[in-house]
């Protein structure tokens, strides 16, 4: 889908541009922890949009478990055009949904290379995720990891207070 | 999650505007960042400027277009082809002048202002969609076109349309003794 490549194209451009040599942000770990929240909070943003813009009645979720399966299936296949691999909780509030082929990641190669690259490439996408459990009611943290390019897991912590 | 879930007409709309969001978010962000609307207009070329020499390749390889011959021929192409393949959009193509390498792109939809109603308050000269100035210029680099590319009227500014004008410059690969006039 042509959509796709344009937001593709856009994530990698924020991604580099975030870290740009003159960028006013300090490039040491303080900085990368500050352009890694801004690139979530622009991801949250976009997801709690997304999330409104949803029709109401795909929205009527009997359980926790639903919520995420709709990400796992309906948001990731209109965002990335797949769904994701897997999806595994301990019934606690915790869920780990593993994609095998990122797309955000697979232009990057695969293996072990660029792993320390990466956690910029995940940062909207998790906020993007947050964002829209936000706007179905749910508060969450989400974070995501990388063993090996191009799969990735994203690990959704509910926060049932 | 063994049954792929059949392709709902919703999911074309999400995608849609999954990329018209994050737009809409780094411009927030780019305002955040920086005072003056020049500044973030310059960004925001820049940043276009780099999409645009990677979306080239996925252009070329999407819409065999065949070797143009005039700079009036590619603006056509740009705007019936790579506008309506990339944002659904066909833009009017004006010629500006007789030496007919001044052109305009006249758009009367614009997918990327879908949810702004209108520019935040204290930025009166930001030209929200500079992204697009930079992505053609960036392309037209890339098949060794220089062209100067800007916006010279917004409806988002009080404007009644939204025109952009795409001015070509020399080749890029131009003889090498040029006779002085």
């Amino acid at each position: 889908m042509v959509d796709a490549v344009l937001f593709e194209l856009l994530h990698t451009e924020m991604v580099a541009e975030l870290w740009a040599p003159d960028s006013d942000l300090d490039p040491g770990p303080g900085g990368q922890r500050t352009s890694l929240q801004v690139l979530e909070g622009m991801g949250f943003r976009v997801g709690q949009a997304l999330g409104e813009r949803l029709p109401r009645e795909m929205l009527a979720f009997r359980e926790e478990l639903d919520v995420l399966k709709f990400l796992c299936r309906d948001l990731w296949g209109a965002v990335f055009q797949k769904q994701m691999d897997g999806l595994r909780t301990n019934h606690q509030g915790t869920y780990v949904l593993q994609d095998s082929s990122f797309p955000l990641l697979v232009r990057m190669g695969s293996g072990l290379q660029y792993l320390e690259e990466v956690p910029k490439f995940l940062a909207f996408t998790c906020g993007l995720l947050r964002g829209t459990l936000s706007t179905l009611g749910i508060r969450s943290l989400v974070t995501a990891s990388v063993a090996a390019l191009p799969a990735c897991k994203f690990q959704v912590v509910i926060d049932r207070c | 999650m063994s049954r792929p879930a059949p392709r709902k007409p919703e999911y074309h709309k999400i995608n849609k505007d999954l990329f018209v969001l994050t737009y809409g978010a780094l411009v927030a962000q780019l305002c955040k960042d920086y005072e003056k609307d020049e500044d973030v207009n310059t960004y925001l070329d820049k940043m276009g400027y780099g999409i645009g020499t990677r979306l080239v390749e996925d252009f070329l390889a999407r819409s065999c277009v065949g070797r143009c011959h005039s700079y009036s021929e590619i603006t056509d192409i740009i705007a019936q082809v790579a506008f309506k393949m990339y944002l659904g959009i066909t833009p009017s193509v004006t010629c500006n002048n007789s030496s007919r390498n001044e052109f305009s792109l006249i758009l009367d939809k614009n997918p990327l202002v879908e949810f702004v109603e209108e520019l935040p308050a204290g930025r009166s000269s930001l030209c929200y969609c500079n992204l697009l100035c930079g992505i053609i210029r960036g392309a037209l680099e890339m098949v060794h076109l220089a062209a100067d590319v800007t916006f010279l009227q917004d409806r988002l500014r009080g404007d009644s349309v939204t025109e952009i004008g795409i001015t070509f410059l020399k080749k890029l690969d131009e003889k090498k003794y040029r006779r002085k006039k």
